[in-house]
């Protein structure tokens, strides 16, 4: 891996080349630092405000968002202060579904992109239209077609008992299953093209020499394919996993309600909850959670890398 | 980018001419609200182009127009948000040169406490929040906040929750016993917690539902709207909807002209347009709930004018109350009990 | 090494492939077919009928949100795929920079953050501009949906750029090819795989966003997530099927459309 992309060495003034470099980049952050990340310094300063009538904040320094993400004054007796374990749950809920959401992606999309680079070249745009077809449909009506498939009396329970499987209708949807098999649907493709954007110019005079050496087949896929679509792989994971940390559509509609994800916690307060400074506190955490994750990973994978890319 | 520049010049210069009039109008309402037929009559009958533009919620539709640059002319809050719309300045006064048929309102409509005399509003339909449970599974009285907070073994998995935080926490607190659902009694809301807390694991869902789960069987019983009811038992004679005796919300939304509407004339015809009350059975034949106002009746489809849904039983009117907003100490509280109930 | 044995092949992954197709079109099968019920129900079937289809054909509102939706679909992946090709160059195709990390984390923001946090951020940036400048047009929606494609955009086609060699681009300068011909004739081919990639999956987010459309949009800016989310309290109806069934076809259209132009190019 290290060897294959070797550094263009840099040529002619370090400082001129690292102006080019800006001037690549500047379109995009420009784009983004006005509509996502300079307005998310809104949501910083209220997270520090007292909440507002009715939604809203009044312009009042308080740390009382703060406090309540990590700790919880008893209703019925406001001296006992203890850990906020609903909230901290709900983070651990949270993280826990987006990693088997991010598993199970990629179980599912690996050989899935795997089977669309192996087509004939001009087949492989096909089958690429063929995953993101399914998703021209809205997201929420997505989410109901696959409710309408697992519920009591739905699809899947009245073909399982016609086949004499169960007995009776699984009660399938509002679980965790739900929300997994939900969010899995939704984010494959952000699984599936990116490997696939990896693996199209998979040299496999590589894998060839692989089982010319006498590898199995695991091995070669675990020392030869693995690391070469490492990329895709990279960029498929973040796509899937920080998006799912953030869902709220899919665990609303299939999780009926009784189990909470981190999105819907902050939608909560942001809404009927009416406190925009806890709701701005549990993001402002989960931006810090996420960043500091994000860089251990690209750490991680860029030492595996030889420290190459940053 | 020049486009951008000049199509936003032309707007500053176009809003500082004229002010209104020129035959347009924004409606901001609850989305699939708005009789479609009532707007085209209403061109047809004033030469005003209507757009409807959709909230998904009261939060949402205040935290909107709270901030300005909207362009919307009329918004449909629901009754426990009027009054922060007006205490905000976000309302503007109706024009009783415009307004005039402020009288149709039927009498119990006018003197509302989020808007006495009705100087800022006026009723856009009303409904209740209850209890919807399929009659072939459950022979009991149908009348019962039991149903849902300590249901009998038949209707135990199958039940669902609205999650609207005030129309379920009101029907808890009145389940307990309770009478003011900003109560400061904290035994209250000790109680209305471990009720909640305790009926929970019977339930199968806090969603909206659809009207299939409820026809299919799916769900045999929970916390609905009236006329969502009603409209579950046009397709299943089962269904049918219950008014918790102990005592159950009344709900309003409520038409208003926003303060910074730059249609505003427009805005106040079509808003005296439909107390009219042909106008006023449009709305409810289309969203199959009440209007609020007088002498409707006879244009309303005939099977919502005797509906049991919309109709509500002599003996279990008085226990129909309108939800208040509560102070924000009290909020917090209601807010806790709900969110640790979601977790 | 005998004839059959293919170096492409790996046992079971066809088969899970094929599972995962199943998996993607089930339920938009089962959508497709209850577009065509004669009845409001979404599980039991009472007979064919088009109803749906001519109610939503007669719909003003419901084919106005549509063709907004593909509209800025459209223009925000383009915007953002072409935003993001030089941002993908400009991190990959140089030796390490300070700020690289943060220009990484910059780019993919967007992610971080439930919608609803970027929703309200934006509802304050976007009407404050709206009260200040007095435009209120389709170009906020446009930029706040551009910024949050970009990371779909980039990470495919940075994933792209990172497989591929670029010794390419390096013999292209040796032969004194200026950088912009050497990206031109040599980079830019290779990362169309890529760049496809990026663009459709910001096309279908963009399809998909909803939450912050419905705080940056103003009077007539619905789009048809925002339709369907202001109609989840009341009731869907099969009216709903028979949009996205046509959304289907819109899109299997485009997909013929494609094949047909690049077989003759072919």
């Amino acid at each position: 891996m290290a060897a294959q992309t070797p550094d263009p060495a840099p040529e002619g003034e370090p400082q001129e080349r690292h102006g080019w470099k800006w001037a690549l980049n500047a379109p995009a952050l420009a784009v983004l630092i006005l509509a996502a990340s300079g307005p998310l310094i809104i949501v910083a300063v209220y997270s520090f405000l007292s909440p507002g009538n009715m939604g809203g904040v009044a312009w009042d320094f308080s740390l009382d968002g703060w406090f309540k993400v990590f700790w919880t004054r008893d209703i019925f007796d406001p001296e006992n202060v203890s850990w906020n374990w609903g909230n901290l749950t709900v983070f651990w809920r949270t993280v826990w579904l987006s990693i088997q959401t991010t598993v199970i992606c990629a179980v599912l999309g690996f050989p899935t992109a795997w089977f669309i680079a192996t087509r004939p070249p001009h087949r492989r745009a096909l089958w690429l239209f063929l995953i993101t077809i399914p998703f021209w449909t809205n997201l929420l009506i997505r989410t109901f077609a696959i409710q309408e498939l697992i519920r009591g009396t739905g699809l899947l329970n009245t073909v399982m008992m016609g086949l004499g499987i169960v007995n009776e209708p699984v009660q399938m949807l509002y679980s965790d299953f739900a929300i997994l098999l939900g969010m899995a649907y939704v984010f494959l493709p952000l699984m599936v093209l990116p490997l696939y954007a990896a693996m199209d110019k998979l040299d496999f005079r590589l894998v060839e020499a692989g089982y010319d050496l006498y590898a199995s087949r695991f091995r070669v896929l675990w020392h030869v394919i693995l690391p070469l679509v490492k990329p895709g792989f990279v960029a498929g994971s973040i796509l899937v996993f920080i998006p799912s940390i953030g869902a709220y559509v899919t665990p609303r509609v299939l999780g009926g309600g009784r189990t909470m994800m981190l999105g819907n916690l902050i939608g909560l307060q942001f809404g009927q909850g009416r406190n925009w400074p806890l709701g701005a506190a549990l993001s402002m955490l989960l931006l810090i959670i996420v960043m500091i994750a994000l860089i251990a990973y690209l750490r991680t994978v860029n030492r595996d890398d030889g420290g190459r890319r940053g | 980018m020049n486009k951008t520049l000049v199509s936003a010049l032309a707007l500053i210069v176009a809003s500082a001419s004229t002010a209104s009039a020129d035959g347009v109008l924004n409606i901001y309402n609850w989305g699939n609200y708005t009789s479609p037929e009532l707007i085209e009559k209403f061109t047809a009958d004033t030469g005003i182009e209507v757009t409807i533009t959709d909230f998904d919620s009261n939060e949402t539709a205040l935290a909107r127009v709270r901030q300005g640059g909207h362009g919307f002319d009329i918004v449909v809050p629901t009754h426990s948000y009027v009054q922060a719309w007006i205490s905000e300045g976000l309302l503007a006064p109706l024009d009783p040169e415009i307004v005039t048929d402020r009288g149709n309102i039927a009498p119990q409509w006018v003197d509302v406490d989020f808007d006495p005399g009705r100087e800022y509003t006026v009723p856009w339909q009303w409904g209740t929040t209850g209890i919807a449970v399929n009659t072939s599974v459950y022979t009991g009285d149908i009348n019962s906040a039991d149903i849902i907070f300590n249901p009998p073994e038949e209707l135990v998995g199958r039940i669902n929750v609205i999650p609207e935080m005030s129309d379920v926490l009101a029907i808890a607190v009145y389940a307990v016993g309770g009478d003011d659902v900003c109560t400061t009694n904290m035994d209250t809301w000790r109680a209305v917690r471990d009720m909640l807390e305790a009926a929970k694991p019977s339930w199968l869902s806090l969603d909206y539902g659809t009207i299939d789960n409820y026809t299919a069987g799916d769900i045999l019983a929970g916390v609905y709207w009236n006329g969502a009811t009603m409209r579950a038992r046009l397709q299943n004679a089962d269904v049918a909807y219950g008014y918790p005796a102990t005592g159950y919300p009344v709900w309003m939304d409520n038409a208003a002209v926003l303060a910074d509407a730059q249609n505003s004339e427009n805005a106040m015809i079509f808003i005296n347009y439909i107390l009219q009350p042909e106008n006023a059975a449009m709305l409810s034949n289309f969203a199959r709930y009440g209007n609020g106002v007088a002498g409707s009746e006879e244009f309303m489809d005939a099977d919502m004018r005797d509906a049991p849904e919309i109709v509500i039983p002599e003996a279990l009117v008085s226990a129909g109350h309108f939800n208040v907003p509560c102070s924000q100490e009290i909020q917090d509280v209601r807010t806790q009990i709900w969110t640790e109930l979601l977790q | 090494m005998a004839k059959s044995f293919s170096v492409r092949r790996l046992p079971g992954f066809g088969a899970i492939a094929l599972a995962t197709f199943v998996m993607l079109y089930l339920p938009i099968v089962v959508l497709v077919v209850f577009s065509f019920n004669a009845g409001s129900s979404q599980s039991q079937w009472e007979g064919f009928s088009l109803q749906w289809y001519a109610a939503a054909f007669a719909n003003q509102q419901v084919q106005e949100v549509s063709i907004r939706s593909l509209w800025l679909a459209a223009v925000a992946a383009g915007v953002a795929t072409a935003l993001a090709v030089p941002a993908a160059l400009g991190t990959t195709r140089v030796s390490r920079f300070p700020g690289q990390t943060m220009i990484y984390a910059l780019i993919n923001q967007p992610l971080m953050v439930p919608e609803i946090v970027t929703g309200i951020a934006l509802l304050i940036v976007v009407a404050w501009l709206k009260v200040h400048t007095g435009y209120t047009g389709m170009g906020y929606l446009v930029l706040a949906h551009t910024a949050f494609c970009i990371p779909f955009a980039y990470l495919p086609i940075r994933a792209r750029l990172e497989t591929l060699d670029a010794t390419l681009e390096s013999a292209a300068s040796d032969l004194y090819a200026s950088p912009f011909q050497a990206f031109r004739f040599i980079t830019l081919p290779l990362l169309v795989p890529g760049i496809a990639a990026g663009f459709m999956l910001s096309f279908v987010i963009s399809l998909d966003t909803v939450v912050i459309t419905e705080f940056v949009k103003s009077a007539g800016q619905d789009t048809l997530p925002t339709y369907m989310l202001g109609q989840l309290r009341r009731i869907i109806t099969p009216e709903m099927n028979a949009i996205a069934t046509l959304f289907l076809a819109l899109s299997l259209i485009f997909v013929t459309a494609f094949f047909l132009i690049t077989r003759k190019r072919g």
